[in-house]
Order: structure tokens, then C-alpha cells, then sequence
């Protein structure tokens, strides 16, 4: 907090944004009967515990967590995802697209085909069998612009859609989180940070990440002018060359769509540095997925995705 | 674009975070300008840049259009239009800034008001060779009426009237003519080319004669407050913490009431009055993560313990001792109406206010303005993008302040309770 005007004390822009978070969580729990977090072990959920904890400690958490695991995560992720809930005494679902495949709900196109966009559907079977109306994930507009556009309370159909024409006015701090039965609510807390706001808070308040997020050594082949990680699921391909390389993940997900970058940062100071100072955007340079077409993520989010 | 050029090494002072809004539409560069705002700002990445690039040369662009930086959606670029508010990011190192984009036609005077209620200030951007126009005049009356406080009229495209100060001077002229009858007070006048970013980031080579602040300047010093007059102490409960089942036994006793300061400032020890319940208590402690501290301040979510045993729920405000806001079952306001389906007087609404809500009834329409012409006429119903001055009865008392005075307890959103979207926007007179 930064020195008093003469009436007024300004905030700092990480407590604002903190603020607004807590502030936006506390509105779930008041208005809401079975509202969850989604929980992914990512930087962005890592905030979204501290800011959890912030807004309801002494008392426990009014949601359980929730992972839609694609069965393709780093371990360390997992591990990490499994340690973190168990410290902060909340409870943790699991619910896996691969179960979602045993159902017959998935149908790959492709045994390789990468699984990001059917955790919408292993999503949707979650809410259904908790009842859950209220989703809380971290998801920021800057990432891309079709969440630019989008509210922090985004109300979602039966089917989980996101109707872009058809989005409810959202004004002052006055969120509508109403919704009839089978409908639900995907709730935005940290809609209004960036990835470098992102860094700056987890340096702050000392907030622990899975160890990907460093660098490290990792053997991988360039493909298609990027560095995919060569692991279990994606193995190299014939003529391949594999080089080990350090780097670091700028976002974790599912292993055959994220590629990490070259760094040699293995602080938060040094990758806030090197955020700060970084050239390309943080979906462009390792999200595969996105860069299908200009308006990839607009059409995933009408299908029901985060 | 290196790192010292955006982030200086050495710790700089944080003054916070300035959420302002840019009115106008395509014609008037409006993309433009935000396009620049985060190109000179450093905020666009390599990346973005390439596409952009290669976009411009597909459409046979001899420079990057950085109006494509603000392209929307797909459903948009479709219809050519631009459907919904946008909101927008960049940092200078000593602030952060959230730009709230709204698209300037008539018919998005909802999309408007919704940017405009969350905003500190508003960019009104005029194109040179026009002056003011109708949509000027209506995108002024709206920040006026959401209680922006800091209006800046950008007079752009500058370089296709030939960098001319007495053009400049005669749409100053024509501008606070009207602005005064409004009663808008606070203005600021900037010459500008965001294409060729003069007195946006940079001061530019054309516009010697102009000695006043560039954009990024004003925006840089900027008070980020919503209202000028002295603060009353607002706190509307959101949540209530009773850890009672926890194994820790000194918690069957807590009480923690979980909100955000709307506005003033709230110290342990000072006496406070619960409302509707109208018990007074003392504030015993003020905790983030069951931490104390000493105070406080507005925006700032806190969980608050009081001396007294008192039952108090989400809904219910702790304000302090012998500053109370009017406890009323009836308010004058003005009414946005957001909805295809008109305001329909026979029917009950749901009104949120802070964090309570209650039915509400519409007692009369006194009148309703011509967001051009600033008219005042009678009106029975009320249809999308109207604005009303309105009187509506309650089931339940609010505990309001004027919205001049209070962002926080004066604004209020209409629900309707038959699809459970917000129809209306209200602000309390």
C-alpha cells in the first residue's frame, strides 16, 4: 500500500487485484448453493488457493476443488496438485477425460489427438454428477481475445455453452450468478490480471509451483519452428534428432499441447526478469492448440471449454 | 523491446491501477489509438506483431494497422461490427491500466454504460475534420451520468487537419458549450494522431504549439477515485465466517464478517451500527488470512470482529456510528434499461443492491432523455438502451447513499427473475 492521498489511500495494483478476486469469490459462496474451483496444480490456480484462502480463513473452503485430468499431465504437476490440496485440508475431485473415453462421451479422432478440448466434455459430466452451479476457474482475459470479451460471472447453458451475442450486462461490482437447474455459472476471478501480475503475486506471497515451471533439462525435438517435450506419450518421430535443452513451461496442461521454452530461469525473480522482458505471448509461444485458427479459442469456449 | 525499456531494474512507486474507458467509434481512429497506447507502451509482443504485419500486407497496408490489435471476435468480424465491450491491459511499470473498449453506436449505449460503471476516467475521441458530433455529445452525457470524474476529449486525426491549433481551439469551444449545460466540469483537451502516435505516448514532431500533458502523461497522473466528497464508511456483508465445526476451539466463538470496503476507512475501536438491525457495536478487530491490522480502507476485502454478539447476515451493512445512509423502501433514480424485453410496469423485479436483494416495483416513469438531444419526455414503458428517470418501491429497505456521492451504495442492477438476466442499471438520485 502505497502513501495516503489526503483523503484517500491508494491501493497497490497487485492488493486491488487481489482485492477484486476475494471480493468476486466471497459473491460464489453468498450467492451460489454448489459452487467448485477448479484446480489444475497451474500458476493461475496456484493464485486462486492463496486468494481462496484469503477470502475464507479461518473457515474452510465453501467449495471442494475439482481436476478434469486429461491423463496426460506431468507427474510433477500432479504430485504437486495432490500435495497442495492435502496441506490446505480441502478436498480434491479428480474426474478424468480418460473415463469420459470408457463411457464412450469422448471419441478421439486420433489415439494422439491432443485431449485439452474434450475436458469440456469430462467437465460438463463433473457438474452434472455434483450438481455443481457455479464454476470458479483462472482464466484471464489477456490470454486471448475471445476472453477479452468475456464477463468474470459468464453464464453457460445446459449444453456448457458461451453465447458471445447473448452475454448478461455486467456492471459495477453487482455480479449475477442466478442460474436454473442444469445451467451453470463460470465464474472469473483473476479475469482482470495479466501473466506478468500473475509472477508479480506469486513472488509476493511466496506462493511454492510445481518444479516444470523453472529450468530445467529436458530432451526434445524442434517440430513445426517450436520445442515439443519428448515423453511417454509423444515420442520422438523417425529421423528425429533429440537434444536436451534447458528450459522452462510458461503454462502447464496437457503434455501433447504444451511446449516449454528456452530459459535459464530457476527463480520467480529471474522469470519475472525474463516475463517482463519476453517478446512473445504466453499462449503463442506454447500452446499448440491455439494456433489452429484465429478464432480457435472463441470456438472451443462455445463448445463448452473454460 | 528490451527489458529495461519496459520494466526498470530499480523498484518504481506503484500508483496503483486507473480503469478508464475510450468512446468512439471505428471512424474515429478509436482502434487506433488503443492500438498505440499498447504498441508505444511496449505491451504487444513479437508475435501479435508478425500477424498483424502480415494481415495489414494482406489487406495491401504500406504500415501495421494497429487498429487490427482490438479485432474482436469471429461473430464480429462476420458482421463487421463491433458487439461488446473489450477490456484491455498495459502496464507503464508505475501503474497498471484496464482499458474498457466499448463500441460507440446507439444501439450499444448498454455496452457503454456497462464500460463506463467501473471506469475513473473517460477518453472521448473526436475526429479533427468533424467536430462534435451527436455521439459526442451522447458518449459525454453517459460518463457524466455513470459519475466518471475525469472526462479527456481527444481531438484526433490531427494530421488530416493539417495539425491546425485553431481547429483544435473551435472543437474546444463548441465542446465545453455543451458540457457545460451538462454540468460536466472536469475536462481536458488533447490534439492528437494516434496513427502517427502524436501526444499519445510520445509528444510527436507536428505538434509544436500544443504545450499542454500527451495522454499517457494525464493517465499517469490521474487520481484513481471514484468521488470527491469525504468518505463515509461502507461496509455491505458479503459472507459470514463461523468456523464453529473446526478442532481448533478458539474459533467456536468467531465471527467473522467478510465484505469489501466500498468506500472510507475503518480503524479497531471505532463504533459502528449494524443496519437494518440498527445494534451499535465496536470494532474489535480488522483480518486478512487472520492477521490483524490496524485499518481498513476502501476496496480493500477484510473480515471484520465486533465486540458485541450481533446476528448478522450476507445482505446486512456495518457502517460507522452517526453515519448512517438513508434506510429507505423507495428510491428515485436513473434507469438504464439493458433488455430486448421492455420494462414492464405490471411486473415484480428482482433489485441487487451492495449485497442485498430485494423485489421491487416501478412507481412511475417521470421522464425519459434523448441520449442526442439531452430531451426530456414522458415515456409509459421503457425499451433496450433507454434512460429514465424512475421511482421504484421496495419489499425490503436498502441502505443507500446518493450515487454522486457513493459508486458503491448508490448503483443498483434490475433482475428478472423469469430468465434471470440483469435488465436494468439503476442510479440511486
Amino acid at each position: 500500500m502505497s502513501t495516503a492521498t489526503l483523503s484517500r489511500v491508494i491501493l497497490s495494483h497487485l492488493d486491488w487485484l487481489e482485492s477484486e478476486a476475494i471480493h468476486i469469490m466471497r459473491e460464489v459462496a453468498g450467492q451460489c448453493s454448489r459452487p467448485v474451483l477448479l484446480f489444475s496444480g497451474g500458476k493461475d490456480s496456484i493464485c486462486m488457493l492463496r486468494i481462496a484462502e484469503k477470502a475464507f480463513r479461518p473457515g474452510r473452503f465453501p467449495f471442494p476443488l475439482l481436476h478434469v485430468d486429461t491423463g496426460h499431465n506431468y507427474p510433477e504437476v500432479t504430485d504437486f496438485r495432490d500435495r497442495r490440496a492435502a496441506e490446505l485440508g480441502e478436498r480434491l475431485i479428480v474426474r478424468s477425460v480418460e473415463d469420459s473415453m470408457v463411457r464412450g462421451s469422448v471419441v478421439l479422432k486420433s489415439a494422439d489427438e491432443p485431449r485439452n478440448k474434450h475436458q469440456s466434455v469430462t467437465l460438463l459430466e463433473a457438474i452434472e454428477e455434483f450438481g455443481f452451479d457455479a464454476c470458479i476457474g483462472g482464466a484471464r482475459r489477456d490470454e486471448e481475445k475471445a476472453r477479452a470479451k468475456e464477463r468474470i460471472f459468464s453464464f453457460r447453458d445446459e449444453f456448457g455453452q458461451w453465447d458471445p451475442k447473448n452475454q448478461r450486462p455486467e456492471l459495477w461490482d453487482l455480479y449475477n450468478a442466478r442460474s436454473f437447474k442444469g445451467e451453470n455459472i463460470r465464474v472469473f476471478p483473476i479475469s482482470n490480471w495479466t501473466e506478468i501480475d500473475v509472477w508479480q503475486y506469486i513472488e509476493r506471497e511466496h506462493l511454492a509451483l510445481p518444479s516444470i515451471y523453472f529450468a530445467h533439462q529436458r530432451p526434445l525435438v524442434r517440430r513445426g519452428g517450436g520445442l515439443l517435450p519428448v515423453t511417454a506419450v509423444t515420442p520422438a518421430r523417425a529421423g528425429e534428432t533429440i537434444e536436451t535443452l534447458t528450459v522452462r513451461f510458461r503454462t502447464v496442461g496437457d503434455i501433447t499441447c504444451t511446449a516449454p521454452v528456452i530459459s535459464e530461469a530457476d527463480s520467480v525473480a529471474k522469470i519475472i526478469a525474463e516475463t517482463a522482458s519476453t517478446t512473445i505471448t504466453e499462449r503463442g509461444a506454447t500452446r499448440l492448440d491455439d494456433q489452429t485458427s484465429d478464432a480457435s479459442m472463441e470456438q472451443r469456449k462455445k463448445e463448452g471449454y473454460f | 523491446m528490451s527489458a529495461i525499456e519496459r520494466f526498470p531494474a530499480e523498484a518504481l512507486p506503484d500508483n496503483g491501477l486507473l480503469r478508464f474507458l475510450t468512446c468512439g467509434s471505428v471512424d474515429d481512429g478509436k482502434s487506433t489509438l488503443i492500438g498505440r497506447l499498447l504498441f508505444d507502451s511496449k505491451t504487444i509482443l513479437v508475435d501479435t506483431l508478425h500477424a498483424m504485419k502480415r494481415t495489414s500486407e494482406r489487406r495491401g497496408l504500406d504500415i501495421v494497422d494497429l487498429s487490427l490489435l482490438t479485432d474482436g471476435l469471429q461473430a464480429e468480424r462476420e458482421q463487421g461490427i463491433t458487439i461488446d465491450v473489450a477490456y484491455r491491459y498495459f502496464t507503464t511499470g508505475t501503474r497498471k491500466y484496464i482499458i474498457a473498449d466499448a463500441p460507440g453506436h446507439e444501439q450499444y449505449t448498454r455496452n457503454m454504460v456497462t464500460a463506463a460503471s467501473t471506469a475513473d476516467l473517460a477518453i472521448i475521441l473526436i475526429d479533427a475534420r468533424k467536430g462534435v458530433l451527436t455521439q459526442t455529445r451522447r458518449h459525454s452525457y453517459l460518463a457524466h451520468l455513470l459519475g466518471i470524474p475525469q472526462i479527456v476529449v481527444a481531438v484526433n486525426k490531427m494530421d488530416l487537419a493539417d495539425y491546425s491549433p485553431e481547429t483544435f481551439a473551435r472543437i474546444k469551444a463548441d465542446y465545453l458549450a455543451f458540457a457545460n449545460q451538462l454540468g460536466i466540469t472536469d475536462v481536458r483537451f488533447i490534439p492528437m494522431s494516434a496513427l502517427h502516435g502524436d501526444m499519445v505516448v510520445d509528444r510527436g514532431e507536428h505538434l509544436d504549439w500544443y504545450d499542454g500533458p500527451t495522454l499517457l502523461e494525464i493517465l499517469e497522473s490521474t487520481p484513481a477515485v471514484h468521488s470527491e466528497h469525504t468518505e463515509k464508511f461502507r461496509f455491505p456483508v458479503q459472507y459470514v465466517c463461523r468456523p464453529q465445526d473446526s478442532a481448533n476451539p478458539e474459533l467456536h466463538d468467531y465471527r467473522g464478517f467478510m465484505g469489501r470496503v466500498e468506500s472510507g476507512e475503518l480503524r479497531i475501536g471505532d463504533a459502528v451500527t449494524v443496519l437494518p438491525s440498527g445494534r451499535e457495536t465496536r470494532v474489535k478487530d480488522i483480518q486478512v488470512l487472520g492477521e490483524s491490522q490496524a485499518r481498513a480502507v476502501a476496496e480493500q476485502s477484510v473480515t471484520l470482529l465486533l465486540a458485541d454478539e450481533i446476528d448478522i447476515s450476507r445482505g446486512d451493512m456495518i457502517v460507522k456510528t452517526g453515519e448512517l445512509p438513508q434506510v429507505t423502501k423507495q428510491i428515485d433514480a436513473m434507469l438504464c434499461w439493458l433488455s430486448e424485453s421492455p420494462l414492464d410496469p405490471r411486473r415484480k423485479y428482482l433489485l441487487r443492491h451492495t449485497t442485498r436483494d430485494t423485489k421491487a416495483m416501478l412507481a412511475g416513469i417521470e421522464f425519459r432523455v434523448d441520449i442526442n438531444t439531452m430531451e426530456r419526455q414522458t415515456a409509459e414503458r421503457l425499451a433496450m438502451n433507454d434512460i429514465a428517470r424512475v421511482r421504484f418501491k421496495l419489499a425490503q429497505p436498502i441502505f443507500a447513499d446518493p450515487y454522486a456521492e457513493s459508486r458503491g451504495t448508490g448503483a443498483f442492477i434490475v433482475i428478472d427473475e423469469s430468465s434471470n438476466n440483469t435488465v436494468g442499471a439503476g442510479m440511486i438520485a
